[in-house]
């Protein structure tokens, strides 16, 4: 008996995988529907469908930078302090002293790979026509993941606190107070006053909602901390799992109708 | 200064030029990416081998039949002793003055891009012969000398300081590798496109449903993902140990950077700040191209092509998408990116930034072009008067602007309902075809903004500055 049927054969193994290794067609199949990660899959699949050069596996591989990115990011929260005082230092540690720093740049070119292969991923569902009926709501949720990336980039952008991440970030975050109605700068701002005082000011107004602040500041670092590492994430989470679920219920992988 | 007298004065006397464009370093890495170069070349002359195509020499060299092949091997060899110079030969860079871009070609291709109009025209057009030589262009060997060319002028222009700025810069790196990412994409929906084209001219059906047996998940696509899992991964760690992610001083909320640039993604967005003002450019814009691509699928009413390529059954979504996406959204990133320096003027590829260069802005609103033109000075009220006295001559001021806008988002549709989208007006009813011309119509806006920018100097069509509403 050769070491690996020992393993395999011993209580521990079994009571993790619930049946044997997927060597012959029938455990093929149960190996699909038992193991919780692969059950997000169908047990079979059309040849076609998964061939390389009509998927471009993009999809996966923006999920999979997903996964990378937070497990980067979340050794990188153990490291990193979002405050004034720290942040910058602690990244320049990172780069110059700390054993793993190169999590950052994993983190750092991750992130850009992931805004293009989402991209890609849209290129290809839109070029097949993958939209269309059934899936006209999967495309919806897609855009809105599509929003989230680009979100969890400009959000995570700012956290270095270098010259590029605050320009950055007061470039992109200053077309906020433009906003119609409730931007301080933006068309209709007068239409909210009560008795000729402006309720929509630089320290009231759509801007000052997103940097916690009238300028991107500490309140800003904190606040794009939190949107950077649990809220948007969170929300792409819940938005993958509901993107998933509906490849499967809309007619599983795109395939000629 | 000509490239050579540089070379060697940055090389003999120690590099006195803060600028140099030839280094050793750079030749040496020049030499990699020959090599590279080779190594592509060498596996395509063994396809090319295998496949035995052949050409016929013409008259004068004697009228042979020869193997493809031979040409590419050719090739590979001329790349291969390329980069052997390069990599035995990088201090001696007198020695590799053959291997540099010239300095005409420079000025032609700076003069090309260094204006927006020019960049947009060059792209527009290229667009416009992407599609129409689409069939030529998606053969494999035209990729592959499109993909040998692009390369080549890669490999050439990094001989340039100034090139190297823009394209070495740490962050900017993603968005070259995405240039050729995207091109090989779009060839290769072509080339799969064009081959269900010919089929279904033939009466038969695509390609993908050809062959469609059910397979099993468990090898046949678990392991495709294994595999691609375990190519990302190596892939951004040599990528992260060859290229340190950028760091800059730390901040400062005094000391504003020129120019002051978005996230790279976000550059397209920044760029149509040039044409509309903040509230459209980055509010109204945006939300209208989100908006906009939710609702692709309900405006959408074509059947055909769900879930497989074609180009011919579904000619103007794909060609309207396809132009968002090229020249308008990727093409401003590139322009934005590359090409927009100080002061926000835009630069060509090989010019330096330079802090003073100067570009006359002399741009004139609709309403003074009407109201001069009709040699009447603007309506204005009288000064110190309250906002309801005011409004009355801000209206007429503007009204041209108004009636403007008025006709193309509302009578527009209308015309291009009786006329060119005739089908699709019957077809999609009017609410959802009201929505789907306002989205054309306003995705039309930014080019549209452009090309009368440049033709009459126009600012705004509507310019209400006192309420912050120009457009």
């Amino acid at each position: 008996m050769s070491v690996g049927d020992y393993i395999r054969d011993s209580q521990i193994w079994k009571s993790i995988f619930r049946h044997p290794a997927p060597y012959d067609r029938r455990n093929r199949v149960v190996v699909m529907l038992t193991n919780f990660f692969l059950h997000l899959h169908p047990v079979s699949i059309k040849q076609q469908g998964i061939a390389l050069s009509y998927t471009w596996c993009m999809g996966g591989i923006t999920f999979f930078l997903f996964l990378v990115e937070t497990i980067t990011g979340v050794l990188l929260m153990f490291y990193y302090r979002p405050t004034l005082e720290w942040a910058f230092n602690d990244i320049l540690a990172l780069r110059d002293v700390t054993t793993l720093g190169i999590m950052r740049e994993i983190h750092r070119w991750g992130a850009h790979a992931m805004v293009i292969t989402v991209w890609l991923h849209m290129y290809r569902v839109f070029l097949t026509g993958s939209y269309k009926p059934p899936r006209e709501f999967n495309w919806v949720v897609g855009v809105i993941l599509l929003k989230l990336t680009l979100l969890l980039s400009f959000t995570g952008y700012l956290l270095p606190w270098d010259q590029l991440a605050i320009w950055a970030i007061t470039v992109g975050s200053n077309m906020a107070r433009a906003t119609p109605v409730l931007g301080h700068e933006g068309p209709g701002f007068q239409f909210l006053n009560l008795g000729g005082y402006d309720l929509i000011t630089n320290a009231s107004d759509a801007r000052f909602l997103l940097l916690g602040s009238r300028f991107v500041g500490e309140e800003t670092l904190n606040r794009f901390y939190i949107l950077h590492c649990v809220a948007i994430p969170l929300a792409v989470s819940g938005l993958i799992a509901i993107h998933f679920w509906r490849v499967r219920k809309d007619g599983g992988i795109s395939q000629p109708l | 200064m000509n490239a050579l007298s540089l070379m060697t004065s940055c090389l003999t006397l120690g590099s006195t030029d803060p600028h140099p464009n030839v280094t050793p370093s750079v030749l040496y890495g020049l030499g990699w990416l020959y090599l590279i170069l080779f190594a592509m070349n060498s596996v395509w002359t063994w396809r090319s081998f295998h496949r035995g195509r052949h050409f016929r020499l013409p008259k004068f060299m004697g009228g042979m039949e020869m193997p493809n092949a031979v040409v590419w091997a050719m090739y590979s060899m001329a790349l291969l002793l390329v980069s052997v110079t390069h990599l035995t030969c990088a201090s001696v860079p007198e020695a590799l003055r053959w291997f540099v871009m010239p300095d005409g070609a420079k000025a032609a291709i700076d003069f090309a891009v260094a204006d927006a109009r020019r960049y947009f025209a060059v792209t527009t057009f290229g667009f416009i012969g992407m599609l129409l030589l689409r069939n030529w262009l998606a053969k494999p060997s035209v990729g592959w000398v499109l993909l040998n060319l692009s390369l080549l002028f890669l490999c050439v222009s990094l001989t340039d300081w100034d090139f190297r700025q823009i394209v070495g810069k740490p962050d900017n790196v993603p968005i070259v590798a995405m240039l050729f990412i995207v091109g090989f994409f779009t060839w290769l929906f072509f080339y799969r496109a064009n081959e269900n084209d010919r089929r279904a001219a033939l009466g038969k059906g695509p390609i993908e449903a050809e062959n469609n047996e059910k397979v099993l998940t468990w090898p046949d696509l678990v392991y495709t993902e294994m595999i691609c899992m375990i190519a990302v991964t190596a892939l951004l760690i040599l990528w992260g140990i060859a290229l340190q992610a950028p760091l800059e001083e730390p901040a400062s909320a005094v000391k504003t950077p020129n120019p002051s640039k978005a996230p790279w993604y976000f550059l397209g967005l920044q760029e149509m700040l040039v044409y509309y003002d903040p509230w459209l450019a980055g509010v109204v814009f945006p939300s209208v191209i989100l908006g906009g691509m939710m609702a692709i699928p309900y405006i959408d009413f074509n059947k055909l092509g769900n879930g497989y390529y074609t180009f011919n059954e579904r000619k103007f979504a794909i060609t309207t998408f396809m132009f968002g996406f090229l020249p308008l959204w990727v093409g401003m990133i590139i322009l934005g990116t590359f090409l927009r320096g100080p002061n926000w003027n835009v630069f060509g590829i090989y010019e330096f930034w330079d802090v003073h260069k100067l570009e006359a802005l002399n741009n004139v609103n609709l309403s003074e072009y009407f109201w001069y033109g009709l040699g009447q000075p603007l309506p204005m009220a009288p000064a110190g008067s309250d906002f309801w006295t005011q409004a009355p001559y801000i209206l007429l001021r503007e009204f041209v602007g108004f009636v403007a806008i008025g006709v193309y988002l509302g009578v527009l549709p209308m015309v291009m309902a009786m006329t060119v989208f005739k089908k699709f007006f019957l077809r999609m009813g009017f609410l959802r075809f009201m929505v789907f011309s306002n989205l054309v119509l306003m995705m039309a806006a930014l080019p549209l903004k452009m090309v009368l920018r440049w033709a009459v100097n126009l600012k705004y069509f509507v310019a209400i500055p006192e309420w912050f509403f120009n457009v």
